[in-house]
Order: structure tokens, then sequence, then C-alpha cells
């Protein structure tokens, strides 16, 4: 029986219908869990959204999503999902892009596109030739960046406060209480494709043993010099409270003298 | 007097213009981010010509909460609860759209009770999301007491989510592979009794305040009339599409869990104004109480979720005795499940319109990408074509119409 997800029925002879109508625009068909995706030259995008819109009857154009993947060299693609109420189906078309190219816009064709598009060029960057209200639209007024791309961190770059000596709010570089833990679950020996922690430990030099032999640490503490806590302290020791009693001087020189470190040399 | 009109008349230098000489400017002014009509964060810059509204540019994304990049660093299962803040006024029709998506991906099939579950709650949902929406278009033009007692029944509605799931809004009920817990029978009995006499009275008590109302109507009618062409280039759904007359509905044009095995109707407007949007809605009230006696009646008894224990975790007792169950629960609740790569685009009819899921997935036990389609975004687009030539006044009346909540809308 299978899932249970919303029922689509591919109507018979789809694909090649489809394909027959976009000619050479169409680049490649995929038929993935019964869900048809066109992908199309990013120059004939608007042609082919005419064809469909008008010769398949893919009425409603009901999103347009961007996805990253930064290891191509065009490493955005933009889906387009079209809606036919007559036929009920649905196809997804496909065109991708890298940081400077331009995709042709859909807003004449469906003026829904327009804040579609905006959050696509919010999201990633990627510009739309022709969208004459390019704007920023979900991010913060002044925002920099594009916060769905995969190299935008989770945590952002700046934050926000209300500063009571400004009367404003202000933003500065993001201070984390807490690392952000990101957790890999890859079994080790399935071909993780890192160093696991400790690992490095193996593969590095001993160069880190000879430094213990140069300073042996005494084992008793038999004058302050042995304490360990250093100048600092040792002076800090040496302060007499005004209403301690008289020490003789002797023994105060010798204090003083010990506290230069011999161990630590 | 008629020293001053005679005076008026005869003015006519440019210096000191008569009344009707003067260049009146158009003026902008901001309604919202903070308004009680606004339904929330919502900013609308209006340029207005005297109470007449030439141009509305609503600003959005003062609730973007970057939901979206937040579900990519976590598993399929924690990802869900973030669905329940979305439209934190229907959470379940928010997470119907991405377990059946993460579903389709992972082909895995759903136990039949866990499917009737899922649709009985998702019309309860429904009933819950339009009465807090009737409620306040209601309250946005004018009426009082109808919201109040809306605000019983979805008081009502929520008590039964709390009793199913532990939560009054953010249930995190469904989950992939069926529903988290079945349901105790007495339960089911008190929504039954609830579906015969509650809420029927007092639904159809507050509804007889206001649909014949003068002061409604007035308010409702003939405002903001979107055709079926304009709906469509829109982006239109749901009860706006249906109040534009075209009868599209995704449970019956593309059923999932068990719609197919219900019988409702879908009501469609004929005048295509917000007085028609509304009572799209007001019919759907009542198709929702009529699916949810449906499933009260057919639902077998059986497994509430799947039992390919892969995806879905065993249950705490199980865990206790069983080894194997143990080492499952545990694979489940840290590492989570892997989905196969591929990516789906599931729609389903939530409350207010198309709420769709855009999965992409590369195969990890983590969401390449998961785009959500939210009903607001495109329906508030719109506003600058639906107020063009409207008052200032109506603008409450479309939004109240629109059904919008922000933490969708801004994700």
């Amino acid at each position: 029986m299978g899932h249970s997800a919303p029922k689509i029925v591919n109507p018979e002879g789809i694909a090649e219908e489809i394909g027959a109508l976009l000619g050479s625009m169409l680049i490649e068909t995929i038929d993935h869990a019964d869900e048809l995706t066109f992908v199309v030259a990013r120059d004939d995008l608007a042609n082919a959204m005419v064809a469909l819109r008008d010769m398949a009857h893919y009425q409603q154009l009901m999103e347009i999503a961007g996805v990253d993947y930064p290891e191509r060299p065009d490493r955005f693609e933009v889906a387009y999902h079209l809606l036919s109420v007559t036929r009920n189906h649905r196809v997804r078309v496909k065109v991708s892009t890298d940081e400077d190219t331009p995709v042709p816009t859909v807003t004449h064709l469906w003026p829904v596109a327009g804040w579609l598009e905006r959050e696509v060029f919010d999201m990633y960057g990627v510009i739309f030739d022709g969208n004459t209200d390019l704007r920023r639209i979900l991010t913060d007024y002044g925002f920099k960046g594009h916060p769905q791309r995969k190299d935008f961190p989770l945590t952002g770059y700046v934050e926000l406060r209300y500063s009571e000596e400004d009367k404003r709010v202000v933003y500065e570089p993001v201070k984390l209480a807490q690392d952000f833990r990101s957790f890999d679950f890859m079994s080790p020996w399935e071909g993780a494709q890192y160093v696991l922690p400790g690992d490095e430990k193996a593969a590095a030099p001993a160069a880190p043993a000879a430094a213990p032999a140069a300073a042996p640490t005494p084992k008793a503490t038999e004058s302050k010099a042995d304490t360990g806590a250093g100048d600092a302290a040792n002076k800090k020791a040496e302060e007499k409270s005004a209403d301690a009693p008289a020490k003789p001087a002797a023994e105060t020189d010798e204090g003083k003298g010990a506290a230069k470190p011999e161990g630590k040399a | 007097m008629s020293d001053y009109l005679e005076k008026m008349d005869h003015v006519t230098d440019a210096a000191d213009p008569a009344y009707g000489d003067t260049e009146i400017q158009n003026y902008t002014i901001n309604f919202g981010p903070q308004h009680p009509a606004a339904h929330g964060v919502l900013r609308l810059v209006m340029e207005l010509d005297g109470e007449i509204v030439e141009r509305c540019d609503p600003h959005v994304g003062l609730l973007h909460r970057g939901t979206e990049k937040l579900i990519e660093y976590k598993t399929y299962m924690q990802a869900l609860p973030y669905f329940d803040r979305l439209d934190y006024c229907s959470p379940l029709g928010m997470e119907h759209s991405y377990v059946l998506a993460v579903e389709k991906l992972l082909n895995l099939e759903v136990p039949l009770r866990a499917q009737y579950l899922r649709v009985f709650f998702a019309e309860l949902t429904r009933i819950c999301n339009h009465m807090l929406n009737l409620g306040s278009h209601v309250m946005d033009v004018g009426a009082m007491t109808p919201n109040l007692w809306l605000f019983e029944i979805r008081e009502d509605c929520l008590n039964f989510f709390e009793r199913a799931s532990g939560a009054r809004m953010h249930s995190a009920y469904f989950r992939p592979g069926g529903v988290h817990q079945d349901v105790p029978l007495k339960l089911l009995t008190d929504i039954a009794d609830w579906l015969d006499t509650r809420l029927p009275r007092l639904f159809e008590d507050a509804m007889s305040l206001v649909v014949d109302n003068r002061i409604f109507k007035q308010r409702n009618v003939d405002i903001s009339i979107v055709s079926k062409e304009d709906a469509l280039k829109w982006g239109f759904s749901g009860p706006m599409l249906r109040g534009s007359g075209i009868a599209w509905d995704i449970r019956k044009a593309q059923p999932y869990d068990v719609y197919d095995r219900m019988d409702f109707d879908v009501p469609v407007g004929t005048a295509y104004d917000c007085y028609d949007r509304f009572m799209v809605r007001v019919e759907e009230v009542r198709q929702s109480a009529r699916i949810m006696k449906q499933c009260l009646n057919e639902m077998p008894e059986g497994p509430i979720a799947s039992f390919d224990r892969k995806v879905s975790p065993p249950k705490r007792g199980e865990m206790k005795r069983d080894m194997e169950a143990l080492i499952h629960h545990f694979k489940l609740y840290t590492e989570g499940f892997h989905v196969p790569a591929g990516e789906v685009y599931v729609a389903t009819e939530s409350p207010k319109g198309e709420f769709g899921v855009y999965l992409v997935s590369d195969g990890s036990n983590k969401p390449y990408r998961c785009k959500i389609r939210p009903t607001a975004f495109s329906h508030l687009q719109a506003m600058d074509f639906m107020m063009k030539g409207h008052m200032l006044a109506d603008t409450t009346a479309v939004l109240g119409a629109m059904d919008i909540v922000f933490g969708e809308c801004d994700r």
C-alpha cells in the first residue's frame, strides 16, 4: 500500500507531453517518488513557464524554493512548484544558477512570484532579472548576508539587545555562552570522512615529551618558593597587617630571598 | 452665514485658495506592527487618499525565526515540533504535511487507526482554527459577543488536544509512522458527545448573531471581490480560493490518509467577497464535524504507529523489557532515522489553505533542505490589489477574511 501522502496520479504520458512541449528548453526529466521534475535551461525559464501555463494548463504557481549545493559550479537550484487545478496534477520545474547569474523572473506570468522571488533572493542571494521589487523580505531591515546558504552559520553574525544607555536596540557581534554543538552520528567504521577525536594525537610527532624533563618540580614544600604560588602570591604573603606582632628581621630577609623562583628558571 | 458664503464665492486668488482649490496630498500611514487587528506583527505601509487606500505595502518578517535553517540542523524527529510553532492556531495541520512528506520519502505505510486518528485530530484542528478566525474576524468588524462564545468552543478543543497529547497547543502528536500515542476511549466518547451537543449549540448560536446581521453584512458584502482568474494568479488556496468560487480542496482532489473514505461537501463562494470567505469557513466547521463523526464510526482498533522499528520507536514499556527495543529506542532518540535521498513536495489542506513542505534529503539523518510553503505568504501579497480603492476601515475585514498567522507567514 505504501505511504498515505496526497495521492497524485500522473496522467498517462504526461512526461512525454510536457517533454514535447518544452522541446529544446528541457535539459532533464526526473521522475522520483511519483513526482515529475523538469530541469530547464535557465535562459528559457520564462518561455517554458508560458508553455506550461497556457498549453499544459498549470494555472497556479504555488511555491518557489531555493536549494544550495555549495560543491556544484552552479550552486543554487531554484525549484518552481506548479499546480493544475483542472488536471489535478503537480509538476516541479528547476533551474540552477550561481551567485552572479540572474534567473529570469516569472512575475509577469504570476504576480504571486513577486514575494516568492524576493524570498529566494533574501535567503540565497539569487538575482531575478526583471523583478522590479527585489527587496529583502523576511530578514531584518539592513540585514547583511543570505542566511539559508550552507556557509552561513546557524547562529548568524550579529545579535541585538536593548541598550539602556542608548535607549535603543543595538547590534553586537554574536557571543555564545556555549559553543555550538553539532553531533555527528556517522559510524566511524562506515567511511566517516574526518579524523576521530583523539586520533590526531597518534599522528602528531612526540615533541612535547622533552618538556617535563627541563623543569624538575620539588616534591616537598620546604620553602615558600616550593609552594608554586608564584611571585605575586609570595609578595602578598609578605605583607603584614598593622596589628601583627613584629618578627625578627633575619627571617623576613630569608623569605624575601626565597621568593625568587629557582625551580622554574 | 450668508456673509460667509458670499465671501467664499468671491475668493479666487491663488495666495488664499477657496474650498476645493487646494491640492490635497496623499499621505502614508503605518498600520501596525502593533495593532490588535493586524493579527500579529504585520506592518502595512498604506498610502491613503482621504480614507481611500491607494497603495498597500505589507512588511512581513517581523516574526522570522529561521525555522527552515534550524530544521537543517535537527534530525527528522527533532524537526517536528517546529511545525507546531509555525501556525500556532492550527498546529496539527502543520505537522500533517511534514509527517506525510517524511513518510513519502521513506515510502512508509501507516496503520489504519493512526490514519483515522490523524484525520480526526486534523479536523478538530480545523474547527479550533476556524473558531479563532471567525471570532476575530467578527470582532475586527465590530461585534464582541460571538467571539467570546466561539472561544468557548476553542477552549474545549484545546482541552481535547491536551487529553490526547499532553499539550494544549504544541501537541507534537503526529509522528512519522503514525501518531505518538493512542487516545483513551473516554476521550473519543467525550468528543462524540461534544460534537452532538455542545459544538452545534454554541456554534449555531454564535453564527445566528452574525451571518444575517445587518452591520456585519455592511462591513463584508462586496468588500474586496477577487475573481477566479485573480485567485489563481495570486496563488490563493484553501478558503480563499473556494471563496472565489473554485471548488478546489486537496482533501478531495488529492486525498491523503483516509480522506478518500470520508463523505463531505466542499463549500464555494458565489460573490467572491469577504462575506463569502467567512461563510465558506462557517460551512467548513460543519463539514469538519461531519468528518469527525464518520471517523468515530469507522475507526478500527489496532496499532497507532508503524512497526518499522528503524523509523518508529518502541513503546517505553517494551523498551524496559527487551534488549532490541532498548537499542532501537536509544538509536532513534539520538541519531534518529535516515531518510533515503530524494525530494518531495507534499501539500495538505491546512485550515488556512495549501500548506506545503518541500523536503530535500541527502540520505542522512537530517533534512538537507526543508522549504515550508506558508499559506499566508501568497494571500498577504495580494493585499495590495485587494485593498486598492477600499476604505481604510475595510483593511480589518480583508485581513480577517484572509486568516493570517504570522508564525507561519514569517517562519
